[in-house]
């Protein structure tokens, strides 16, 4: 066909078009219902009378009422967490016990015996394998309860409630009330959060929800918050009440989290992401019984072990690179202790160290690894010889008491303690989200202000945490 | 109910959780319209109110079989002839 | 995510089928045709049990949500019936192939440039007004359609009894009642899959009635002829009539590219437009 008989095509179109009049889309939607309508009416016969008891019915206005609503969702995502972290903690000392107890010597061993030098040792099973095996123990049990577990609700039916009883507050904000779906998601991964923004069809408020998903505190970042409050918070108000102001405090950033999260929405939604119209619609499907033994397989499949494996090949090279900077000594010092020593005037500013900021930085693959990093190279760089397993060797302890006591001979104050706890929420995304950030937006300036938005606001507000606490002189 | 008048303009936002009415005109536009015309809500279509969310906005609408929830802005648009029986939670389909 | 699966057997090349104009216009909208007799897609609304069904079928796990855009690149999974292997490709699940969301233009585009030997509709039995819909835009583009009734045991439950063959009467198509969280109509879908792709069963599906709206109707009438003149052999040329006086710019496009002129003349190598390879991004 010539461009002069498709021109021709097309110019009786728009002239026909000018004919129906405005309201074709209209007249079409009209024409297809109708036919829809008589079709399904002949071919479904519908009970004379309706019985007296609609389960469905029953379950949304209980889940969604005035009363109900609000504490059911409570009470189920809070068993959902409770769950996870109660039946996540046998499994976790499990795996730790295996893979750092036992499988990492066997594997020092092995070295020796095949004559490694002692730098391949290191780089391989001090670096590498360590980090690995971190991720692995820290990460795996509580995700292998937590999805399965945040699936079966899906499926049921529910979290679409949870979206319809929450969609007022995101809508104040500029968000989707799916966003609360993507939020608690990211309270688990923040990459599988960012994936989970999916189920948001305007792209607008699914942007929102990307770039804000860094605010729910992942599973990665819980250890750091227990640890830091139970013995700096829980440790500076009297024994009986330790235990609660503790956790108190964790419970806290979380909620600050989504404040911020809300707050943010707001601000993106009024600022960079003004005017992008978008229609609202939500859904509420019809509940159905989830399949139990499925379900279970399949988010095994879809999200644990796609969400592990990333995190692990992320947490590789970073072993590698902690271990290198611990043990390469370039004018008597290791990098490690020189990136500490450049980085302390800058973390003191904003009530943190040198130690806290080099952790982040090569914790940027996985938030896991941070506390091991942060005591390895405390102990490096105050020069304790008789605690940790080496330079480049990351570790825990068993005894809050042991590491209160390296992190007061690392400078520690309640200040450091309060600022890690604002930082560990409000800092750059782990490699992996940054990475499915990327994959989703395909844009690397969306990108770029999910990772660098956190950062700022985290080292703004540490900064006047930090003023505030100097100059009331409380530190 | 106190309102039993159908010559008074309704919107949809005006309607309560058990009140059923019937789409007279859209005043939603643009891709707002398709989408709420995709859902099945043309002029014609009987809609009713199934149930407020516990903040009240938005609402969850029984539209042909389906349950679909529209923030408030989105029921203003949507004129309906309200039906003028009462019926109950419990008996609307 | 795009899945494929190995296939068990060793495969004799079906050599003629690959050089054949249906398949070229497939692989150029990403699917591979090395391995496979027929390309079948699976459409339908969201929250039908699609995936389900999309599991039945091949055996594949593929996690299924409450969720519009559940499926958001575009699943593909495989299977063998009889002598012959099927390639299924799982569609975003959408109310609609009218309004201009990216799912919608991804099922749209699939099922008008992919031309796939048979697509089945996923239907909830439970809401069928709704559902229908979608079904009538789809029997507006393709003949070798089957609608899957699915869910029938939810049905039940709501005490709505559903006349598959009052409905198949009414649609022109084939319809097969299933519940496939349970496997119950998937043999059947299977062999009936098989007989459209084979040419067995003939449809003559429903049409949008336009006769209530007279200036729709001539108008439709108006350009279908002339659409006729200039596309001979199109199999929709309604649709595309309707398209057109839906001012839908993605179609204007296709027709200006030449694009669509490919569906009637069999084996010319234009280009599709870049936009409709969105379809190809997984994951």
């Amino acid at each position: 066909m010539s461009a002069d008989t498709t021109a021709k095509l097309l110019d009786s179109a728009s002239a026909l078009r000018q004919e129906v009049g405005e309201n074709f889309h209209d007249a079409l939607a009209e024409a297809l219902y109708t036919d829809a309508a008589q079709i399904a009416d002949r071919a479904v016969t519908r009970p004379d009378q309706r019985r007296r008891f609609d389960l469905d019915r029953t379950i949304d206005h209980l889940v969604t009422s005035r009363m109900f609503g609000f504490p059911i969702m409570i009470a189920l995502l809070t068993l959902v967490f409770w769950l996870t972290i109660q039946g996540a903690n046998v499994p976790s000392a499990l795996l730790a016990s295996l893979l750092l107890d036992t499988v990492h010597p066997a594997l020092l061993d092995l070295g020796d015996m095949l004559h490694f030098p002692w730098w391949l040792s290191g780089v391989l099973f001090d670096g590498a394998y360590l980090a690995a095996a971190w991720v692995v123990s820290v990460m795996l049990p509580p995700m292998a309860i937590f999805f399965p577990l945040f699936t079966l609700l899906e499926d049921f039916g529910y979290l679409p409630r949870v979206a319809f009883n929450l969609d007022r507050l995101f809508s104040k904000a500029g968000a989707h009330g799916k966003q609360a779906l993507s939020m608690t998601m990211g309270f688990g991964c923040n990459a599988a959060g960012v994936v989970a923004t999916r189920v948001i069809d305007s792209p607008r408020e699914r942007l929102i929800a990307i770039i804000t998903n860094n605010f729910a505190i992942c599973n990665g970042r819980w250890p750091t918050l227990i640890m830091v409050s139970t013995i700096f918070i829980g440790g500076a108000v009297p024994a009986a009440l330790a235990g609660f102001v503790s956790a108190l405090a964790v419970v806290g950033i979380a909620v600050l989290g989504v404040l911020i999260t809300f707050a943010s929405s707001w601000f993106l939604s009024r600022t960079m992401l003004k005017g992008e119209a978008s229609v609202f619609s939500l859904e509420l499907p019809p509940y159905r019984p989830p399949r139990i033994w499925q379900t279970i397989y399949t988010s095994m499949i879809d999200r644990t072990l796609i969400v592990l494996w990333r995190a692990v090949t992320m947490a590789v090279p970073a072993g590698i690179v902690i271990w290198t900077s611990s043990n390469v000594i370039i004018g008597g010092e290791s990098i490690a202790e020189q990136m500490v020593t450049f980085l302390d005037g800058f973390g003191w500013l904003i009530g943190l160290n040198g130690v806290i900021l080099v952790a982040y930085i090569v914790a940027i693959p996985a938030n896991e690894i941070v506390i091991p990093t942060v005591l390895m190279l405390t102990v490096l760089t105050a020069g304790l010889s008789d605690v940790g397993e080496g330079a480049g060797v990351m570790f825990e302890l068993d005894s809050n008491n042991a590491i209160r006591e390296i992190l007061h001979v690392g400078g520690w104050t309640t200040l450091t303690a309060i600022n890690l706890l604002l930082f560990s929420l409000l800092h750059n995304p782990c490699s992996t989200t940054i990475l499915t950030i990327y994959n989703e937006t395909k844009s690397l300036k969306w990108t770029a202000v999910a990772t660098l938005m956190p950062v700022v606001m985290g080292i703004g507000i540490t900064l006047i945490t930090a003023t505030i606490a100097r100059t009331f002189g409380w530190v | 109910m106190s309102q039993n008048d159908t010559n008074t303009a309704h919107t949809l936002a005006d309607l309560h959780p058990g009140e059923t009415g019937t789409v007279s005109a859209l005043h939603s536009q643009g891709p707002e319209r398709r989408r709420m015309m995709d859902l099945g809500i043309i002029p014609g279509t009987t809609i009713s109110v199934e149930m407020n969310s516990p903040l009240g906005d938005p609402v969850a609408y029984r539209v042909r079989d389906t349950l679909v929830a529209l923030r408030r802005e989105q029921a203003q648009l949507i004129l309906i002839d309200k039906t003028t029986a009462k019926t109950t939670t419990e008996e609307t389909s | 995510m795009t899945v494929t699966i190995p296939t068990t057997k060793p495969l004799n090349a079906h050599a003629a089928c690959e050089t054949c104009p249906m398949n070229r216009h497939l692989e150029r909208l990403g699917v591979k045709m090395d391995n496979w007799d027929y390309v079948i897609a699976l459409a339908g609304n969201p929250n039908t049990g699609k995936s389900t069904v999309f599991n039945a079928l091949t055996g594949l796990r593929q996690h299924t949500g409450n969720w519009p855009g559940k499926t958001v690149a575009r699943a593909e999974g495989g299977f063998q019936y009889g002598d012959e292997r099927y390639k299924l490709v799982d569609l975003p699940g959408t109310y609609s192939l009218l309004a201009a969301s990216v799912d919608e233009e991804i099922a749209r585009d699939f099922i008008l440039f992919g031309q796939p030997d048979v697509t089945v509709i996923v239907v909830d039995a439970t809401r069928l007004e709704r559902n229908l819909n979608l079904v009538l835009q789809v029997l507006e583009i393709t003949d070798k359609a089957v609608v899957a009734l699915n869910l029938m045991d939810e049905a039940e439950r709501h005490g709505l009894q559903v006349d598959p063959r009052r409905l198949a009467r009414d649609l022109g198509v084939p319809i097969v009642p299933m519940v496939a969280r349970r496997n119950e109509g998937v043999k059947e879908l299977l062999q009936v899959v098989h007989d459209v792709a084979v040419g067995e069963i003939q449809s003559r599906p429903h049409r949008i009635r336009t006769t209530h709206h007279q200036a729709l109707d001539r108008a439709v009438d108006q350009l279908v002829t002339q659409i006729e003149a200039e596309f001979p052999g199109l199999p929709n040329v309604r649709w595309v009539a309707l398209r057109l006086l839906d001012d839908d710019a993605q179609i204007e496009q296709a027709i200006r590219d030449g694009s669509l002129g490919d569906l009637s003349r069999d084996g010319s190598d234009t280009a599709i437009p870049d936009n409709l390879l969105i379809a190809e991004v997984s994951a």
